[in-house]
């Protein structure tokens, strides 16, 4: 593991980041809209879905989104080893974990928040298999899933993200993941970490940035072109 | 701590703990999927007052009731009759014709768990006609598991489901022909029962002790890694007489597994293979 270097107040400690796992909810299909298609060829990390979908059904998400997204997309398969540079979601009614390797596994243990996929499922395994070579990002929707996730990933070290629930059709997902950090203004990134958190976690922001979807859009490619994604 | 600090002695007692657990109980989770497993833990951790994985393993290790505690949260797995109704109704349309032509058909649920799959298949069969001539194995690591499912008593609240699903996979029947209903429960029909083999096996530690024509295991797999999936399949392969099948779950296949090149592909969608001729 590489030290992490001094850096610029808005290049984060961590990477390059090795995956970026998405969240979301009610609302969150537009949103995947925006940023998904702009992920360019080449992306260094595999990016992994949980969207929240009706459970008796087939996902017509791998259907909506290839023919959009310059990356393979694909819904994921259990043991399926994790390609850099590929998009997964997570089939309807299975959770879908990160196991080592870095593997996807799918368990049906019960679903949490009323929800298979949950998405802090994903983004515990997540936070455990990557620590700090991971990047969070919660998105729109109308229950709390994720917020013990996403606080896990910034537990871990990684680069965490909630979109800016003025900008969210549901806002209810990204407000409780916020609740759980200090508060701050929308649509501005935090600043470094104050003297007083833990000299462990260099660089860590003290909470995670909140951003509107074309601004999380631009952050996925800004990093790119820093080759941390 | 650092939190890499910190996960790191969490992998060592979680791996500290399993083999503690096959040591003493001899239930071997070594080679299970160790991301779900974690979750479970962690969720044991709550029921049993630990704060750490090493509490647990000397909680686990002294007192015997703590690990049949434990062991619940390991490996129950709760499913719905005829989950998946579209694998049901391939079986009744692609498998049991090729069932009908034997004499008397032996069927395994692997992994059957409180038996929600057990009683699909039964009732099944029972709507095809081939129930009499059909004997149901059904097996499980989980000695309590077993029992419920040789109870054949589901709560009242989930049978809408369960007919739903019912419908969906073909039925030809009324789920509630099978079952009666009371105080808040369902119990199924004891004649279903009578087709049935309740036992103890477990699929990384036991070996093949039947011939049989289909064998069905759904979302068992997913809690393995992969060696233990291959040894899994390994005994499938062997368990099934000539050109038999094999039913897996929904998100399951054979494409990463060893054993793929045994098996053909007979209802793909719905994760049903047929063991190659020869060997």
């Amino acid at each position: 593991m590489n030290a992490s270097a001094a850096h610029a107040s808005n290049t984060p400690a961590g990477g390059p980041y090795q995956a970026i796992v998405i969240g979301g909810s009610s609302g969150a299909i537009d949103v995947l809209n925006v940023l998904l298609p702009r992920l360019p060829v080449g992306l260094r990390a595999a990016v992994i879905v949980v969207l929240h979908l009706p459970r008796d059904r087939r996902s017509l998400l791998v259907d909506i989104f290839r023919p959009r997204c310059a990356l393979p997309v694909q819904e994921a398969e259990d043991q399926q080893p994790i390609q850099a540079g590929h998009l997964y979601f997570a089939p309807p009614d299975y959770h879908l974990l990160i196991d080592s390797g870095p593997r996807l596994a799918l368990s049906v243990d019960a679903p949490l928040h009323f929800s298979r996929p949950s998405i802090d499922v994903l983004f515990e395994s997540a936070a455990d298999g990557y620590g700090d070579k991971l990047v969070g990002v919660l998105l729109s929707g109308a229950n709390d899933d994720g917020a013990a996730g996403l606080a896990a990933i910034h537990a871990a070290g990684g680069y965490t993200i909630v979109q800016d629930p003025a900008s969210a059709s549901m806002p209810t997902m990204p407000e409780a993941a916020l609740a759980r950090f200090p508060r701050q203004t929308p649509g501005k990134t935090p600043g470094k970490t104050p003297s007083n958190t833990p000299s462990n976690t260099p660089g860590k922001t003290p909470a995670p940035h909140v951003l509107t979807p074309e601004a999380i859009a631009a952050r996925f490619v800004q990093l790119h072109a820093q080759r941390l994604l | 701590m650092p939190h890499k600090t910190k996960a790191r002695i969490a992998d060592i007692e979680q791996r500290l703990l399993l083999d503690a657990i096959y040591h003493q109980y001899h239930y071997d989770f070594r080679a299970y999927a160790q991301a779900s497993l974690k979750r479970r833990l962690q969720s044991a951790l709550t029921q049993f007052s630990c704060k750490t994985l090493s509490q647990l393993q000397d909680r686990v290790l002294h007192e015997p009731a703590v690990f049949t505690g434990l062991l619940q949260y390991l490996t129950v797995q709760v499913s719905d009759m005829f989950r998946d109704p579209s694998y049901f109704l391939a079986l009744r349309n692609e498998v049991v014709p090729i069932l009908r032509t034997y004499p008397s058909i032996k069927v395994w649920v692997a992994g059957c768990s409180t038996g929600e799959e057990v009683y699909s298949l039964a009732i099944l069969l029972h709507e095809e006609g081939l129930l009499d001539r059909t004997l149901i194995y059904a097996t499980d690591i989980n000695p309590h598991a077993l029992r419920a499912a040789e109870q054949g008593v589901f709560d009242l609240d989930r049978v809408a489901a369960f007919t739903e699903n019912h419908a969906r996979a073909g039925g030809r029947s009324s789920l509630s022909d099978y079952y009666t209903a009371r105080y808040g429960r369902v119990v199924f029909d004891k004649a279903l029962r009578e087709h049935m083999v309740f036992s103890d096996h477990s699929l990384a530690t036991d070996s093949v002790f039947a011939e049989v024509h289909l064998i069905s295991c759904r979302n068992v797999l997913i809690y393995f890694e992969r060696d233990l999936q291959n040894r899994a399949l390994g005994l499938f392969h062997d368990a099934l007489v000539h050109r038999g099948f094999l039913g897996l779950g929904s998100k399951e296949s054979l494409r990463f597994s060893a054993q793929a090149e045994h098996f053909d592909d007979f209802v793909l969608e719905d994760r049903i293979y047929r063991k190659k001729a020869g060997r």
